[in-house]
């Protein structure tokens, strides 16, 4: 190309692109910002945004469902036995519930936002909500405890169930031996030939 | 305004400091729009909104980042040159300062009626190269330095091509002194220098593409002078962090700025005076008067440095051989050329 053309040919493209670019900047100028005043103004979140996890206590049967769907563990579930006078109600979705739930803790800081707890809870209970401002001065109010049971009717529920459990321990431990008294019986009967047996057979069957 | 204050005070001291005062008042006030005006264009040619928390739409964020800048520590770095860190901020500032004394705010007020006004503008602001050569230097950080040594010799550069601008306004005008030449230019925007001045109208066709091109010269090198992006390549965050600001904190950083701020209306005033009137309005005698003459000055400064801001984010940063070979191959020849052209168009 010849030099001096190219010389005049750029200060031509220089002076042309510069006001290209003013031309793009001053209609830009008048263009309506796309800044959104974020704490006063909020986006839209999509339909299924997945945010902080919330949990309806009056429909959870305790099932550990959703403890053991999480892929990091951050779902913590203890729970009691209830008793047959105990009368916890029923789900909204209709189901008994048989469990008290004394420890329902989710450590949010841990919760990977995978939504994989919510399929597998039998009774929707468990589920995303749309709140996303929660952040806190101490990781440890992160942990967020669902449960709405107080320590009074956590320890009366134990003590039930405790008694329960020994109760049904106790009848357990008596069926057993009566079911090993009637085999040994069994087993003794057909061997009469030996002697010092048959005064046990007949105190044993006394307390049944 | 000289006239009055001395026959309030008599020849005193009082009435030169009085005479100093109003372009100081101007500096400060101005840097607080320019600050917001900057910041706001800036976010609207990116589609984004800038300050909207304080005051409405954020029009009271320069004053908090003033008190910010006030509070802030004022370090200075353990293997600096204590006195020529120091001193440097204010050898900037002094030099810009000193370039609005010659400069006509309306026909009532001007800080120094010089008859050598340009003149002296362009000898006074070589002494903001020094301070920020001073400044680079007594950082000790090699980013201030090479900042400070690209700043001096692209201003030094592009005094070249602003001058001969200069020049050829000058030679058409016959006076240096600004209040002069904003007075030749009354009498309605025919009268501007941009448009021929008061050329005969044969001539004035061949001298307006010539004063185009000069006006074109000179802003664009003045944009250069004052170090402003496309031109700062000496402050270049993403090369040299901020140059020869680096080291600097607190206010003495915040005087830098003002005194790049400063420097910005200097050029856009001058810009003003030599090519669109002055203070001088452009419906002949309509809105006259030394207030209206001050007010024209004003609009018509504020509309230059906002012409400025606006390339600014419009254009990328230029490379150090690309602004060399632009004040060397191009402005300078084509300067000279109108230089020439200008000047056997005046004797012919």
């Amino acid at each position: 190309m010849n030099p001096v053309a190219e010389y005049f040919g750029d200060i031509y493209r220089g002076l042309r692109t510069a006001t290209i670019g003013m031309r793009i900047t001053f209609k830009h100028l008048f263009t309506r910002a796309v800044t959104i005043q974020y704490p006063t103004v909020k986006m839209k979140l999509p339909e299924r945004a997945r945010n902080r996890l919330y949990v309806n206590m009056d429909d959870c049967i305790g099932c550990d469902q959703c403890a053991m769907a999480c892929p990091v563990d951050c779902i913590q579930i203890e729970t009691i036995k209830s008793t047959p006078e105990d009368n916890l109600g029923t789900t909204s979705t209709g189901q008994k519930k048989r469990l008290h739930v004394p420890v329902f803790d989710i450590d949010i800081a841990k919760c990977c936002y995978c939504g994989l707890c919510v399929y597998p809870c039998p009774t929707e209970c468990i589920k995303m909500t749309d709140v996303y401002e929660f952040s806190e001065f101490d990781r440890h109010s992160l942990i967020y405890s669902f449960s709405t049971m107080t320590p009074a009717e956590i320890e009366t529920a134990k003590m039930k169930a405790k008694k329960m459990e020994e109760e049904a321990a106790a009848k357990k431990a008596a069926a057993a031996a009566a079911a090993k008294a009637a085999a040994e019986a069994k087993a003794a009967a057909p061997a009469v030939p030996v002697p010092p047996a048959p005064p046990a057979a007949p105190q044993q069957q006394k307390p049944e | 305004m000289e006239q009055y204050l001395t026959s309030l005070f008599g020849d005193t001291i009082w009435v030169h400091i009085l005479m100093g005062v109003p372009p100081l008042v101007f500096i400060l006030l101005y840097a607080l729009v320019v600050i917001y005006l900057e910041m706001k264009m800036a976010a609207h040619m990116q589609d984004r909104l800038a300050y909207m928390r304080t005051g409405w739409h954020g029009l009271l964020q320069p004053i908090a980042d003033m008190l910010k800048l006030l509070q802030k520590e004022d370090t200075i770095p353990a293997a600096a040159d204590k006195f020529l860190f120091l001193l440097a901020p204010y050898v900037v500032f002094i030099g810009t300062y000193a370039a609005f004394a010659a400069l006509p705010f309306g026909s009532a007020y001007i800080g120094s009626g010089i008859n050598v006004g340009v003149f002296y503008i362009l000898a006074i602001s070589s002494l903001v190269v020094v301070g920020l050569l001073m400044a680079g230097w007594a950082s000790n950080n090699k980013w201030s330095l090479f900042g400070a040594l690209r700043s001096a010799a692209q201003i030094v550069s592009y005094e070249i091509p602003s001058a001969l601008a200069i020049l050829a306004v000058v030679m058409m005008a016959g006076t240096m002194n600004l209040q002069e030449l904003s007075a030749m230019q009354t009498g309605g925007i025919g009268h501007w220098m941009i448009l021929g001045g008061s050329l005969p109208l044969a001539k004035k066709l061949i001298a307006v593409p010539l004063m185009l091109v000069l006006f074109l010269i000179y802003y664009v090198s003045s944009m250069a002078e004052v170090n402003r992006t496309p031109f700062d390549i000496p402050e270049a965050e993403s090369e040299l962090v901020q140059g020869y600001n680096t080291e600097y904190s607190g206010m003495k950083f915040a005087i830098f700025y003002l005194a790049e701020y400063a420097n910005l209306f200097a050029v856009s005033a001058i810009v003003t005076v030599l090519f669109f009137g002055g203070w001088a309005s452009p419906f002949a005698s309509l809105m006259t008067g030394p207030w209206w003459s001050a007010f024209w000055f004003v609009t018509k400064g504020m509309f230059f440095v906002s012409l400025n801001i606006w390339l600014r984010w419009t254009l990328p940063r230029f490379r150090v051989d690309q602004l060399m070979y632009m004040s060397w191959k191009v402005l300078t020849p084509f300067a000279l050329a109108c230089v020439v052209g200008l000047g056997l168009l005046l004797v012919w």
